[in-house]
């Protein structure tokens, strides 16, 4: 018999995601795990897979494509889904456009960032889906600072952010009109570090652009850009190799790579020790304006 | 910080701030995130870059907490914010309240999962209705600690008199709450003074700096340990040919501790059985205790469903539909309706309740007890009787955070109007 009663703060908050995944089972008719491949989303199906073990997670995977893909995270994607036995659909922001639901951006700094919320409402409306979870935490942005985990979206999808219902203790509130769906966030808590630590304790598989590797890239206002077929050069600007890796994984238009050498998950975690960026430092679609996220997350962004 | 047993070894600190932006908490939060090196350089950047747009003077560290668009136009905090950061001791989770008058609903909620609460006075102004009105709520939320500090020192010389002064104003108040432990920190939030270092300027302070109080308070005996509770919260069964016949109930531990083997009592069928296992994904373990989450399977196929509770025979909570409660009301569009009906959830169960009596309003500055006037409007906290149309499985507030609690949910629109706690 231990002691003191006590658990480590890891355990904390994997128990804490757990609650809310299960609570999200028992509240929702139909939830669904949005998952993107990156690391934070692969914390939470990992955590969907223990919270009904050994039954199968009792709600599907779903990936909004920007169709502007690393090819590792595809690839990664769908052998993963489908080791933990989860159904996965996926919703395309290129259908959203040939289909005129949404218009692509032009100009060097096109992106389809934003188009994803387009193809993300449609979804959950096409599914009835009525509860998202995804993999968003509070430490990543301020107006995400502000989020619940269950957060109340309306008819439209938007977030009326300063008109949340309180959340209080451990009791959440799905309660709902027809038509309005929630966002559930079991990772509220968690830091960068966290889902680090996470990610080497439990030896969970992540994709390969996490790690150090060689790669062309061109530097734009101080970011540095996955040279693909979806970016347009501008004037002056040259490619050249790098090594780099990734802290988060979007769109590969605007997502930023980072120079390092770190190709273990233990040289990852003293680089965010050491870090003195966010991770979110390189997302191109933050640094729009000063309430970039909070304007997208009103839409009905992630 | 690196990957050894350091990190994977700390415990969790959750904390509140109350106070508004003239008590300076904000710049509290700033300094503590800036000197633990917790602030990174895109975001002091970014708050550099919008404290020049505003003509502020110095960097403004409020910038940091207030992320809303209205936030920072009004200059207000309007929302729980939750903060994160961590020293190689303890990882911290602050619930950052506004703290006007009419943000009760905000001071309670973050209150509601805090450990630890720090309550600001400005030194100047002294011991306020509104420092009173955020320590009866930390006595009523039952935080077990309260750090009482007394901000902008440097605005009354480092005043040693000043600051006994407040100490004896403040424990007078106190006196009246229940709060277990209170400590005091003269501090400047501003300079740093006493915030992460000890301060030059007051040698004449004996105590501990915040951060190193923060990171040593030991909270290890906050959670309840002795009284087993576990309500039900989704029942797993695989249907698959490996895991034919599993059946096992998945749910968070709100009290006590549960072992293998253990006689247990499920409410409200009053049928008896015997923990087979408790598992944790792939494996089993020889205990649990709250706040974990597990699945407890047990000998004999009883039929349980979710907000049902697993109980040790000779410990059980209260099992009825009568719940005598503080509440504190939440809706700005409609006020607690005596005889009205809602939603109550407490623990995994949904019930509906209705409100038998009001029976006074408590006059939260002085804590007097208001008979005469009964109409209950947004952030005013009474004391109820209600009546739910099933039993519930509970026991006080005091004893258990996780029984002893409740929301209330408007049946028309949904919201959550109050939230209880049981008497």
């Amino acid at each position: 018999m231990s002691l003191s009663y006590k658990i480590r703060h890891l355990e904390q908050l994997e128990s804490e995601a757990i609650f809310v995944l299960r609570e999200t089972a028992a509240q929702f008719e139909r939830p669904v795990i949005l998952f993107s491949g990156g690391k934070d989303s692969i914390v939470v199906a990992r955590l969907a897979q223990k919270a009904f073990w050994p039954a199968r997670p009792p709600m599907p995977f779903m990936h909004v494509d920007t169709g502007h893909n690393f090819p590792e995270t595809i690839e990664f994607r769908d052998r993963f889904i489908a080791d933990i036995g989860g159904k996965l659909i996926v919703a395309s922001v290129q259908d959203s456009i040939d289909q005129g639901r949404a218009v692509e951006e032009t100009g060097p700094n096109a992106s389809r960032n934003a188009l994803q919320t387009v193809t993300l409402l449609d979804a959950i409306e096409e599914h009835r889906f009525d509860g998202a979870v995804g993999g968003a935490r509070r430490d990543e942005e301020k107006a995400r600072a502000k989020e619940r985990f269950f957060s109340h979206r309306d008819e439209f999808g938007q977030w009326d952010p300063k008109n949340q219902r309180p959340e209080l203790w451990n009791l959440f509130n799905a309660r709902k009109s027809q038509g309005e769906h929630f966002r559930v966030f079991p990772l509220s808590n968690w830091t960068e570090m966290d889902v680090w630590q996470y990610i080497l304790r439990e030896e969970i598989a992540i994709p390969s652009i996490y790690f150090s590797h060689e790669r062309e890239v061109i530097e734009r206002d101080g970011v540095l850009l996955d040279n693909n077929d979806f970016i347009t050069l501008a004037d002056g600007e040259v490619p050249q190799k790098r090594i780099v890796r990734f802290r988060t994984v979007g769109d590969a238009t605007c997502t930023g790579a980072v120079e390092s050498e770190a190709d273990s998950l233990e040289k990852i975690i003293e680089e965010v020790a050491s870090a003195r960026q966010t991770e979110r430092g390189g997302r191109a679609d933050d640094k729009r304006s000063e309430s970039a996220m909070e304007d997208r997350k009103k839409e009905g962004y992630f | 910080m690196s990957t050894d047993e350091g990190y994977l070894d700390m415990d969790l600190l959750r904390f509140t701030t109350a106070g508004s932006v003239d008590d300076g908490k904000s710049t509290l939060i700033g300094r503590l995130m800036f000197d633990t090196k917790t602030i990174f350089e895109d975001q002091l950047e970014a708050i550099e870059k919008s404290s020049q747009q505003r003509g502020d003077a110095n960097v403004n560290l409020a910038l940091l907490t207030d992320g809303l668009r209205a936030e920072r136009e009004q200059g207000i905090t309007i929302d729980v914010a939750y903060r994160y950061f961590a020293t190689p001791k303890r990882k911290f989770i602050i619930a950052d309240t506004p703290g006007h008058i009419q943000y009760t609903r905000n001071m309670v909620t973050g209150a509601s999962t805090a450990n630890l609460a720090i309550i600001l006075i400005d030194a100047r102004k002294g011991v306020i209705e509104q420092t009173c009105r955020h320590a009866f709520i930390a006595s009523l939320l039952r935080i077990e600690h309260v750090v009482l500090c007394i901000n902008k020192m440097d605005l009354v010389d480092y005043s040693e008199e000043r600051y006994e002064e407040i100490v004896k104003q403040f424990s007078e108040f106190a006196s009246r709450l229940d709060i277990k432990e209170m400590t005091f920190i003269p501090i400047s939030a501003l300079h740093g003074d006493n915030v992460v270092n000890r301060s030059e300027n007051m040698p004449w302070y004996g105590g501990s700096p915040l951060l190193y109080h923060l990171e040593t308070v030991y909270i290890g005996s906050d959670a309840n340990h002795v009284d087993p509770r576990f309500p039900v919260q989704w029942v797993i069964r695989p249907h698959s040919e490996k895991y034919h016949d599993y059946r096992g109930y998945g749910g968070r531990i709100a009290g006590g501790v549960f072992k293998p083997g253990d006689e247990v009592t499920v409410l409200p069928s009053g049928f008896s059985s015997k923990i087979r296992s408790i598992d944790r994904f792939e494996e089993e373990v020889d205990e649990a205790f709250s706040p974990m989450s597990v699945a407890v399977r047990l000998e004999d196929e009883i039929d349980i469903s979710r907000g049902d509770m697993i109980v040790k025979p000779n410990n059980q909570p209260t099992v009825s539909q009568d719940i005598d409660a503080m509440v504190c009301w939440f809706s700005s569009d409609r006020t607690l309706q005596a005889r009205g009906k809602y939603i109550i959830r407490h623990t995994t169960k949904t019930a509906k309740a209705m409100v038998k009596s009001i029976q006074y309003k408590v006059d939260i500055n002085t804590l007097h007890k208001i008979e005469t006037d009964l109409n209950i409007g947004m952030n005013d906290i009474a004391r109820i009787q209600l009546r739910t149309s099933e039993p519930l499985f509970f026991d006080s507030y005091r004893k258990n955070r996780f029984t002893g609690s409740f929301v209330l949910i408007d049946e028309f629109t949904n919201k959550t109007v109050a939230a209880g706690m049981i008497r």
